[in-house]
């Protein structure tokens, strides 16, 4: 039986010339053209470096495969219909053949897609899967992340460790595995933690609690930034992780776990800042463990110098950039939650002085 | 034996053709679209159920409304015998039954009210105390907000009907407007079992 | 045997123009409820809106064409994307959407007007009033705490960014109350459309013979009183919130910011279907009139149509995969997202078996359709990607999506809406709109497009999230912001020569007649324009094509159906 039960008078058919829309093909070239590109950024989502964001990786490429299938299939028969069934003026004054359906083509087209998204749909549950459903190891690092409108917040609660807006984990072995488990919550409005090259984004959301795990393999620092706006300055609430080989962690640890540099003996001027410091109202939003510093409405500083960037991964470390964010916040980061302190010029060097020592 | 060819078929354009009436499709779409707010501020009462952080509980300050209840319930009764009696241009009868049930939901507003009163000054649970009580008052007050814009049709209605402008041609207006009282009733069995029966 | 048709004849009297006062005119327009107008109103509306949705997007373009840029501030910039987006959504693609509708549906079945024309006006008006108040929010939101202006908190306003205390002033209510009003005004015009096709069809037009346009309006008239209901709800709750001191999505006592998201998505994804139905309404109306074929597989379409929308109010949550609902739910809408694909990926089969053995004729109507076609394929294939929820851990919330959505928007569905234009301009006016200045608007517009959408992909794959103001310029973002910044300036020269198009071509656009392109459905057998009673005899139909079998009497449609 034809497939073509209702056909009527017949279609004409001669062969025309190619006269291609190359938009569409040169497009998707573009669009998947070489890894080799996206691996130089240090943020590409196809350069991972860390289990989750490596079984994202092979999954998106299975799902771009089959899309690309897709894409050329049908995006070439489309191109074709075009071409071969163009209008020609020998024939302007008849109708073609009027096809109002077929059945089982149409059974076809429908039973393919279904079997394509069953793929696609066990693939990807696999991946949801060995991401979200597995048990959490007993070597696992466990870091409490917390969000605050436009900086992080990260505790690590068996070491008794306390900073802000630069991650330090362990790297990962994969014989003996040592993930970072981060369980992370907000103390304001909704984040997202994403550090593309490490795994997927996790959002941070006030009263309630996410966790995700990383695992680099590779030391080296590795770069992200808030996902979910979150107010004014969500553009530079910027992530910065540090894998560290395991010594070199341990010894980062046992850096931070000591509280603040106290002794200014050869350095008035820092003393002078301590003083100045402690005496302002910068103690009611920051914390510097051995003073009486211990506001936590903004990032801990007891190893403030020993940090590469200031105002989340916005601005380098330096003094001099240093003096002019504690004189204005705003003029650096519009928006950012710290007020300008008011400070005249010489309590702003003596504070800065001090706080550059804070290693 | 009859041939195949003479076998008449029936023309499309000489049968009756009859569509539903406007109204009822009108208040079918409104309904289906209220139905869909009401659905949210259940879903998000029943999501709340026992997460408030203080305050009173609804055991501890709940009683079941069953004398309103009763009110509005009949008045669905009610209505549909006034529109049956319009129907048949029984006219004083619809005026009756119209005015009954008027009279039953108005009643039903004052025990909510009375409710309320009670909640808000002896047990000092107001929308502000804690999930409960914004949860509470959000969705009974959503729902008596309906029966306030129903009252007001149907009082509308009794108004043109005692100036005797209202006849046997506007029984399928009043039809339509009896569907949305129903409806009202229909969300207070569902207000009523998820606030008063599941949450408690 | 005999048959008699009762659609006349195709009516070619030229309408009459008689010159009136102009005082008389806009008071005419002010108090019409004639659908035609309101249609007209709608449609005028959306795309003075568009522009001004489109002026703010080329600002944001400038201040991301290169890094750390200083073009606007950062609060401007977040209540540029804010507006931009609210507009674009509520104030450009629905009156568009609805403009149209009002337009064909009543002279598709064959009827004189809507079924309430009074509540067809109130709804126009009050969807006209709430663009205005939103935008009035520039001068008006300062309120007590001069912390105002528009509103800031992004098109999906996520709790709890919109409580008092992150979102101080009254810009937020401004967004609140504007959107509020006009998704009233959308649930009374799609009531009347839902009343107008079920109760008003003309004699013999049963379900299963109305034009596809027709039935894509009915199901987007339903999805819409169960999709703009749940954010009227949230958008009380959010009121309430800010101002009797409720706690819905205060999370200091206990509420939840992910219940906001999830109603806002109830609402968010089944509307992007609301808009796109509409568009597939016109790609099946002007794609069989120049491919010279009927529709491929009409019963098909129109299931396909009603199992999208119910479908689509069951995915909504693959705009949160990442906020942690855990694995069985992730996986559920993985699942309910991909199906949908099928009834999808179904109707771009059956276009393309309907251009197959055709006879395709390229004039501009036929052109927009073509891009959408496959501007709409490569759209659905990247909402593949987004819906495997892995791979968008990775991509929500990136320039990938942005480019995702803008495809679909802007590649799919104003594409469908230009071709809209292109098709019943004639029909409209009563004169055709220029072929040359056509094919200009499509190719500027077109390598615009591409220039923009196709680039803005990869850098949400090198790590760009959405709504920043400015970024490093270490993260090698630089050169395709460049690009897609470039883009905007072919769309707007493309968007230009469009309206010089209308414009001219109103006073010197040649005579159209009442069926220039030798269509079949039955707003071509009247007038051009209509005259204001729409059909002096109401019609009856025999089948889906009624001019078919009146141009085709020896073949006609209803032995076929």
């Amino acid at each position: 039986m034809s497939p073509f039960p209702r056909r009527r008078r017949p279609a004409y058919g001669s062969v025309g010339l190619c006269s291609g829309r190359a938009l569409p093909l040169a497009v998707s070239c573009v669009l998947f053209s070489g890894n080799a590109a996206f691996a130089q950024s240090g943020t590409s989502i196809f350069a991972p470096a860390a289990t989750p964001a490596r079984s994202i990786f092979d999954l998106s490429m299975l799902v771009l495969g089959v899309t690309l299938a897709i894409f050329l299939i049908v995006g070439g028969l489309l191109l074709y219909a075009l071409i071969r069934y163009r209008s020609r003026p020998e024939h302007s004054d008849r109708e073609p053949a009027q096809i109002y359906g077929s059945n089982q083509i149409e059974l076809s087209w429908t039973v393919i897609p279904i079997l394509i998204v069953v793929t696609l749909f066990l693939s990807t549950t696999r991946v949801i899967l060995g991401t979200q459903a597995i048990p959490k190891p007993d070597t696992a690092m466990n870091v409490t992340v917390i969000g605050h409108q436009f900086w992080w917040e990260y505790r690590y609660p068996s070491l008794g460790v306390v900073t802000a807006n630069e991650l330090h984990i362990p790297t990962s072995d994969p014989a003996h595995p040592t993930p970072t488990y981060l369980t992370m919550s907000s103390a304001d409005t909704d984040h997202s933690f994403w550090v593309p090259r490490l795994a997927g984004k996790t959002d941070v959301i006030p009263n309630q609690i996410n966790t995700m795990w990383i695992d680099p393999e590779q030391p080296g620092l590795y770069l992200g930034q808030c996902a979910q706006y979150c107010g004014a300055q969500h553009a530079k609430m910027l992530l910065r992780v540090y894998a560290q080989s395991p010594g070199e962690f341990s010894a980062w640890i046992e850096q931070q776990r000591q509280p603040a540099v106290q002794d200014f003996a050869g350095n008035p001027v820092a003393a002078e800042g301590q003083a100045v410091f402690m005496h302002n109202a910068c103690i009611n939003c920051h914390a510097i463990v051995g003073t009486v510093a211990t506001g936590r409405f903004g990032p801990d500083l007891t190893h403030l110098a020993s940090r590469d960037t200031i105002a989340s991964g916005a601005f380098q470390n330096t003094p001099r950039n240093l003096r002019q964010w504690i004189d204005n916040p705003n003029s650096m980061k519009p928006g950012s939650l710290m007020p300008a302190m008011h400070l005249n010029d010489h309590d702003l060097d003596v504070i800065t002085a001090y706080l550059t020592q804070l290693r | 034996m009859r041939d195949a060819t003479t076998i008449p078929i029936e023309s499309p354009l000489e049968t009756p053709w009859t569509l539903p009436y406007r109204g009822t499709v009108g208040m079918a779409c409104l309904i289906i679209a209220e139905s869909a707010i009401f659905l949210i501020f259940v879903v998000a009462y029943i999501f709340y159920i026992g997460k408030s952080l203080t305050g009173p509980t609804p055991a501890q300050v709940l009683e079941l409304p069953i004398f309103g209840t009763v009110c509005l319930l009949s008045s669905s009764i009610t209505v549909h015998f006034a529109v049956a009696a319009l129907r048949k241009s029984k006219l004083r009868a619809f005026t009756v039954w119209l005015a009954g049930t008027v009279l039953l939901g108005s009643i039903f507003l004052l025990t909510t009210a009375r409710e309320w009163y009670h909640l808000i000054h002896d047990e000092g649970l107001t929308i502000q105390t804690n999930l409960f009580g914004t949860t509470y008052y959000s969705l009974v007050g959503l729902h008596a907000t309906h029966v306030v814009v129903g009252l007001i049709m149907l009082s509308l209605a009794l108004g043109f009907s005692l100036s005797g402008l209202v006849t046997e041609e506007h029984s399928e207006k009043l039809e339509t407007l009896s569907l949305y009282w129903h409806f009202v009733d229909a969300v207070w069995i569902v207000v009523f079992t998820v606030v008063y029966v599941v949450g408690r | 045997m005999s048959t008699t048709y009762a659609v006349e004849g195709i009516d070619g009297t030229p309408a009459t123009q008689q010159s009136r006062p102009p005082l008389n005119v806009v008071f005419e327009w002010l108090t019409t409820v004639d659908h035609k107008k309101i249609g007209l109103m709608y449609i005028t509306y959306a795309l003075i809106f568009l522009v001004i949705g489109g002026v703010q997007a080329v600002l944001m373009r400038i201040q991301l064409a290169v890094s750390n840029n200083h073009f606007v501030s950062p609060q401007v910039f977040n209540r540029l994307f804010t507006m931009h987006g609210t507009t674009m959504i509520f104030f450009v693609a629905m009156p568009i959407v609805f403009g149209w509708g009002n337009y064909l549906v009543p002279l598709m079945i064959g009827a004189r007007d809507m079924a309430f024309p009074r509540l067809n006006a109130f709804s126009f008006w009050i969807s006209a009033f709430a663009g205005l108040l939103l935008y009035f929010s520039y001068v008006g939101a300062s309120g007590l705490y001069a912390a105002g202006s528009a509103p800031d908190v992004g098109w999906f306003a996520y709790a709890p960014l919109t409580a008092r205390v992150f979102s101080p002033g009254h810009s937020t209510d401004y967004w609140t109350l504007a959107v509020f009003l006009s998704g009233i005004g959308s649930i009374g015009t799609c009531l009347n459309f839902a009343t107008t096709i079920i109760s008003m069809r003309c004699k013999g037009m049963k379900m299963s013979k109305m034009p596809l346009l027709v039935w894509l309006y009915l199901v987007m008239s339903g999805l819409v009183f169960v999709t703009i209901s749940p954010l009227t709800a949230a958008q009380i709750m959010l009121t309430m919130d800010r101002y009797l001191g409720s706690h819905f999505f205060d999370t200091q006592a206990g509420g939840s910011a992910v219940l906001w998201m999830h109603f806002f998505w109830i609402f968010g994804h089944p509307e992007v279907y609301v808009l796109i139905l509409p568009s597939f309404a016109i790609i099946n109306e002007v794609v069989p009139v120049f491919s010279r074929k009927a529709i491929f597989g009409y019963p098909t379409m129109v299931a396909a149509s009603v199992g999208i929308g119910f479908i689509s109010t069951s995915v909504w949550a693959h705009h949160m995969f990442s906020v942690g609902m855990g694995a069985a739910a992730n996986t559920f809408f993985v699942f309910a997202t991909m199906v949908i694909s099928v009834p999808t990926g179904m109707k771009i089969f059956n276009w393309l078996a309907t251009i197959w053995g055709g006879k395709v004729i390229f004039a501009t109507p036929m052109l927009f359709c073509i891009g959408f076609l496959f501007q709409f394929l490569i759209a659905g294939l990247t909402g593949i990607m987004l819906g495997s929820a892995p791979f968008d851990w990775q991509l929500t919330n990136s320039y990938f999506v942005v480019a995702h959505f803008h495809y679909v928007i802007v590649g799919g569905i104003l594409f469908a809406v230009f071709a809209a234009f292109y098709y019943w301009y004639p029909k409209v006016t009563g004169r055709m709109l220029s072929e040359t200045l056509g094919k200009w608007h499509f190719w500027l517009f077109v390598i615009g497009f591409h220039l923009t959408f196709d680039f803005m992909h990869i850098p949400g794959i090198l790590g760009m999230p959405r709504r920043i103001y400015t970024y490093e310029a270490s993260r090698g973002w630089d050169g395709l912001n460049m690009i897609v910044g470039i883009g905007t300036v072919f769309q707007a020269v493309g968007i230009l020569v469009f309206v010089y198009n209308m414009v001219h071509s109103y006073f010197k656009g040649k005579e159209a007649g009442p069926d220039p392109w030798d269509a079949w459905t039955l707003e071509w057998s009247t007038s051009s324009p209509p005259p204001d009673y729409n059909f002096a005899v109401l019609p009856a139909v025999k089948s889906r094509r009624p001019l078919w079998d009146l141009k085709h009497p020896e073949d006609p449609d209803s032995d076929y159906e």
